[in-house]
């Protein structure tokens, strides 16, 4: 696709995040606006996936979600990428919903393919998806993203120290280092000091980029692509601001975990054109 | 009816084994996960014949159930072996998001479970592993008795489509399940038919509580056995219909009271058919290091403290009244 249509997703799925997130009076707006570059480039350039969604997921790419707080960025995405109807985004966190607060597959909603929400499990569950790949014969490739608090998680180290043992180099793992978390500054709560170089010591090919640079995403995907199948796996240090496209909601941990009121809706709408239609609300 | 009698010795856990082995033969999608315990496992010879298939995890048990749901999803059937402390409350959140909330088909194989692990004591002795996997919707669980059942159970959750828990333990115990006996998941298998009090056990307690019928045959009660090595899904069919003929029961298990089979058929009895139900198990107490038979003494959960509980139930049936209240002597 040409740069300004992704541009333009990345203005409607950022649209979609805060109506969502409004409507419900809840979710996770900051995270979810900081992502939707990755979010666009991933689904609308980089993953090769079939029309349909099927749960096995053979002979196609496949992405995990590990942070899946950011579950408004998903859910945008999925629906703009014809997963399932645009409308359904009216739901999101209501009672007989598909779309969970976090997601889940126990509602068969398409596109999702384990549950995440309680940190650190989704790099795990990414590798196993690798691993059967690779038994399967089939080269495709499987994607995941992280949060940077959630490298606070032990889980995240176990998995780390697995994959670089078992020579996994057909996944590209990417963290999300916004530099905040629900209770302040990383560097604050819980300092993860030197990333990169804890990951290059647990045997990995670090790779970096700005996150919010729609055409860096896609060029330094693509050289990840390029760099599997290389007997190490891959990992990608996303430097983003939370809260991107949004002014008052950029750069802080206050819009990590709350919705806007009616007035900060507008206030960020304005400033986010619509482009491909908003969804309904109901 | 049949008569059960010992056909040998061998751990539950090589059952196990074996019918990994026997599964890496004819299934090609089973795959194994094992940390750091394979020798312990009995998964050698999986690990041997089917290395492409096998997967070293090292000592992350949390990593190990993230990467069996994983591997799901591209149509596999993992089973993950290690102890089952390290099985359960370990991993618990693990198991709950990545596999039983995502309905994911893996196979959780734990070894080592109860008091009869023995000298490594109550660190390594979980007795609560049950209770938590059968809160887990969606979770099967499964704990059967002798080295036969329990490789027929191994081949058995290969078919079904889901997650399973699967228990056993680490001495040598009787045999006694003939090879050829069907395994059905969440069919209760009928050893003994008898008229005056039902004896429902899993696991390690199954064999003595074929010896407390015998025990009770010489005093003229006639005790029904039942294995119930499916604690979820209960048979509840198998469980009324024996307390509809005897009028009292006894639960064993090497489990917490709490959480256990017995929690399981009381929480049937009372909604279906309140009668009697006496119940062996552990009173709300850690292990502790010792040889399995001492432990299964002081901890009562023998065929003697079966036939004693049967006892008890007939006289509660009897006289319906209840007994005295006596407490426990290790969880004073």
């Amino acid at each position: 696709m040409e740069i300004e249509t992704l541009q333009q997703m990345a203005g409607q799925i950022r649209r979609d995040i805060v109506r969502m997130v409004h409507k419900a009076q809840s979710g996770h707006p900051g995270g979810s606006l900081g992502c939707t570059e990755y979010f666009v480039a991933l689904y609308f350039e980089i993953l090769r996936r079939k029309p349909v969604f099927e749960m096995d997921g053979h002979d196609e790419d496949l992405f995990f979600l590990s942070n899946g707080h950011i579950s408004p960025v998903w859910y945008s995405t999925l629906a703009r990428a014809g997963f399932f109807p645009v409308e359904e985004l009216a739901t999101f966190r209501q009672i007989d919903s598909r779309l969970q607060g976090h997601p889940a597959t126990h509602e068969g909603l398409e596109g999702i393919r384990v549950a995440s929400g309680s940190l650190g499990q989704g790099l795990s569950v990414a590798i196993g998806a690798a691993l059967a790949k690779k038994l399967n014969q089939d080269p495709h490739l499987v994607y995941v993203l992280m949060g940077d608090g959630e490298q606070q998680e032990g889980q995240i180290w176990e998995a780390a120290m697995f994959a670089a043992h078992h020579k996994v180099d057909n996944l590209i793992a990417t963290i999300d280092v916004n530099g905040q978390q629900i209770d302040g500054p990383v560097k604050e709560v819980m300092d993860l000091q030197d990333l990169a170089a804890k990951w290059k010591a647990f045997g990995w090919q670090v790779l970096e980029m700005e996150g919010n640079d729609l055409g860096e995403v896609i060029r330094t995907l693509r050289l990840a692509k390029g760099l599997t199948q290389r007997e190490q796996p891959i990992v990608i240090l996303m430097k983003t601001e939370m809260g991107f496209g949004v002014d008052f909601m950029v750069g802080t941990h206050k819009w990590h975990g709350i919705a806007p009121n009616d007035e900060e809706l507008q206030k960020a709408l304005a400033q986010l054109p619509a482009t491909l239609g908003d969804f309904p609300i109901v | 009816m049949k008569q059960y009698e010992i056909l040998g010795h061998q751990d539950t856990r090589s059952g196990f084994g074996a019918g990994l082995l026997e599964l890496g033969q004819k299934n090609p999608k089973v795959v194994a996960l094992c940390a750091d315990l394979t020798g312990s496992l009995k998964m050698d010879a999986f690990k041997a014949a089917f290395p492409e298939r096998f997967f070293q995890t090292g000592i992350a048990e949390a990593n190990m159930m993230g990467l069996a749901a994983g591997l799901t999803i591209g149509g596999l059937i993992p089973y993950t072996g290690t102890f089952a402390n390290f099985s359960t409350g370990r991993v618990y959140d693990q198991i709950r998001q990545s596999i039983a909330y995502s309905g994911k088909n893996v196979k959780i194989c734990a070894s080592h479970a109860g008091l009869t692990l023995g000298e490594d004591g109550a660190t390594h002795q979980i007795l609560e592993d049950i209770g938590l996997m059968k809160m887990l919707p969606h979770l099967t669980v499964i704990n059967p008795c002798d080295y036969n059942q329990t490789k027929a159970a191994t081949l058995a959750i290969a078919e079904y489509e889901g997650p399973v828990y699967l228990r056993f333990g680490r001495p040598k115990v009787p045999i006694f399940i003939p090879e050829d006996t069907p395994f059905e998941i969440g069919k209760a298998l009928l050893l003994r038919e008898g008229k005056h009090v039902s004896l429902f056990a899993t696991g390690h307690l199954v064999w003595p509580a074929l010896q407390a019928a015998e025990i009770l045959a010489k005093e003229n009660i006639s005790a029904e056995v039942i294995n119930f090595h499916t604690i979820k899904p209960l048979d509840e069919t198998a469980l009324l219909q024996s307390v509809q003929k005897t009028k009292c029961a006894v639960s064993a298990e090497e489990h917490q009271l709490n959480g256990g089979l017995g929690e399981s058929l009381a929480q049937c009895l009372s909604r279906q058919f309140p009668c009697p139900l006496e119940m062996v198990g552990i009173h709300d107490s850690f292990g502790e290091s010792g040889k399995p038979e001492a432990l299964m003494q002081k901890y009562g959960l023998t065929c003697d403290h079966i036939a004693e509980a049967a006892r008890q139930a007939i006289i509660r049936k009897r006289n319906a009244k209840p007994k005295a209240f006596k407490v426990h002597p290790v969880s004073q």
